[in-house]
């Protein structure tokens, strides 16, 4: 690999996966939970919810990376409490490129789950009722199952979004080599660099590579899933 | 013994009803809109009325004045839907075994082996709803309800999706159901021959009243309740012989009955369900006619209609016949209660559907 990528892009490399697996990860239980409420719940301020969660997708996203900084850089009210209470820190650091991205991605993963739970039919869910089975049992055995591809495909929509953010973070966290340096702000980075076309272009033919993979696999694993549910 | 009585009140549409359901199969017996679903919905508990109480023995689902709501998954119900509402991500076998999983563990259970048998549903286990016919979905759909370990069974039209050939693959297990299995069960209907071949109670329903609620005989030969087309009465008659010309012959209270093909073993009770419009009255016993059945009874009760009908009611060896004529007839007739009458029953006009097959000696 290094022959290919110089260490410094192959941190460019890792930090973006690394970056996508935790944004990824915390986007999914808080998406599902989301997608699950603006479906099948009615309640006072849906609307509002709503609107919050697709705002990334609207928004400029250095809108999105000012409004971050704002609340969860060290002077902002929940990123100055996680500093001075946990030391957790979000500003400059890979974290808030997580968040960033995490954030960013949000409305990704919350539309295609959505999408799927709307596509089940409430009737299977109260046949399980009246089989014994309380909501959490529902949840985890009717409802789960069948939304399978609706996650899948959202898991992987925001793990390549996570991948590839990039006005909200510079924004929110900078550019910084090893700690917010993604692939896509190295790149950016290259081309404001004299001489660095051919990085850029080595960054870029990587980035589309792993883009191309991550859809290839989610379309293989949800045909997969969407022919166990179809049941044929 | 199920005691069910509830209020709720829909736009445009107030249910308030109440009765009780013994051993055996009660039929909530109605037109579409009548209330039976609403009913059924809320002895699953999935639809809570303003008001009511459904009781079971000693066991209580619902009392609003008490405020107990019992959730469904507590209620420990088989519910057969009528669109089946097979899990498709689980086989057959999952799927049956899925009521049972939560059901207590000492709660009285169905043997899986011998459920499976009775459905005739061993070649499916491993395939899933989404590669079974419509027929096959709903024996499914009894056997998981079934195997919930269920104390009271409650099916909402399940032959209602159906077409006639599928509706007479799956009403013997029906009656298998009720002559085999302990449980009672609510069974939604709005055809009077599955009435006629399942009820041991109906209670009939009419803009969310019961309009009458009884043995079946009773229920369907009551014009109140059924109408002037719909009356009928119901005879219970033991097969014969089957007779090579296609006309079995079967022996009843009421007399011989000759009716085409009856589906069922020699020996075997039978329910043959006699609509009131196709009864013919005479006063001298018929002589050179082509109807089959001539049957004797006595005029035990005649109610004129409001139009120019009227249902004459004859008593036959125990049994009710209900024959329905016009007022002209009856008074040129002269037909008074205690009067001896022959009824004329064509036996083509008894339709295959109106033949239940089985009928166990617990519920005769």
């Amino acid at each position: 690999m290094s022959d290919w990528l110089s260490p410094a892009e192959w941190e460019a490399v890792q930090l973006s996966l690394r970056v996508a697996f935790w944004a990824t990860l915390f986007s999914l239980p808080v998406g599902v939970t989301v997608a699950y409420a603006l479906a099948r719940w009615r309640f006072p301020g849906r609307e509002l919810l709503n609107i919050v969660v697709h705002l990334p997708l609207i928004m400029p996203p250095v809108v999105t990376g000012y409004l971050l900084l704002l609340t969860f850089g060290t002077q902002g009210p929940v990123g100055g409490f996680l500093d001075r209470t946990l030391g957790f820190t979000f500003a400059f650091r890979w974290t808030g490129a997580a968040l960033a991205a995490g954030v960013m991605a949000f409305p990704f993963m919350v539309r295609a789950v959505r999408l799927s739970i709307e596509a089940v039919d409430p009737k299977l869910e109260q046949a399980a009722s009246t089989l014994g089975a309380s909501r959490g049992w529902i949840f985890l055995t009717v409802t789960l199952p069948l939304i399978l591809p609706g996650i899948i495909a959202g898991t992987v929509l925001t793990f390549a979004k996570g991948m590839g953010e990039f006005g909200a973070t510079i924004t929110f966290v900078s550019n910084i080599p090893g700690q917010t340096q993604t692939i896509p702000l190295a790149i950016d980075l290259a081309l404001e660099t004299p001489g660095g076309e051919a990085l850029a272009a080595r960054l870029a033919v990587l980035s589309i590579v792993l883009a191309a993979t991550a859809l290839a696999l989610s379309e293989w694993i949800s045909r997969r899933v969407a022919a166990r549910v179809g049941g044929t | 013994m199920l005691e069910v009585s509830l209020r709720h009140a829909f736009a445009g549409f107030t249910l308030d009803a109440e009765f009780s359901a013994p051993a055996g199969v009660t039929v909530l017996f109605g037109r579409s809109g009548s209330g039976k679903t609403t009913i059924v919905n809320a002895v699953a508990g999935l639809l809570m009325p303003d008001e009511g109480r459904i009781t079971s023995g000693d066991w209580t689902l619902l009392d609003t004045q008490k405020r107990i709501r019992l959730k469904p998954h507590r209620r420990r119900l088989g519910y057969i839907f009528q669109e089946g509402r097979l899990f498709p991500h689980l086989t057959v076998r999952q799927n049956l075994a899925y009521g049972a999983w939560f059901a207590p563990k000492d709660a009285p259970r169905e043997d899986m082996p011998r459920v499976v048998e009775m459905l005739g549903i061993g070649p499916l286990l491993d395939r899933r709803p989404g590669a079974l016919s419509g027929g096959e979905k709903q024996r499914v759909a009894i056997g998981r309800a079934l195997l919930s370990a269920p104390r009271l069974i409650l099916a909402d039209e399940p032959l209602a999706a159906l077409d006639e050939a599928r509706k007479s693959e799956i009403l013997p297990y029906f009656e298998r159901l009720r002559d085999e299995v302990s449980v009672p069960i609510l069974y939604v209907s709005h055809s009077a021959s599955e009435v006629a071949r399942l009820a041991t109670t109906v209670v009939a329903l009419r803009d969310g009243r019961v309009a009458s609620a009884g043995p079946p005989e009773q229920v369907l030969g009551d014009v109140g309740a059924m109408g002037t087309r719909g009356a009928a009465s119901i005879l219970t008659a033991r097969v014969v012989a089957h007779h090579a010309d296609g006309i079995t012959e079967l022996s009843g209270a009421a007399g011989t009955l000759w009716l085409p093909r009856v589906k069922a073993r020699e020996g075997a009770t039978i329910r043959v369900r006699v609509v009131a419009q196709d009864v013919i009255l005479s006063r001298a016993l018929p002589d050179g006619l082509s109807a089959l059945n001539i049957l004797t009874g006595t005029v035990a009760g005649l109610r004129p209609g409001q139009g120019p009908g009227a249902m004459v009611t004859l008593d036959m060896g125990g049994e009710r016949l209900v024959a329905r004529v016009t007022r002209r007839s009856a008074d040129a007739m002269g037909l008074a209660p205690g009067q001896p009458c022959h009824a004329i029953i064509k036996a083509v006009s008894v339709a295959p559907q109106d033949v239940g097959q089985t009928f166990g000696d617990a519920h005769g």
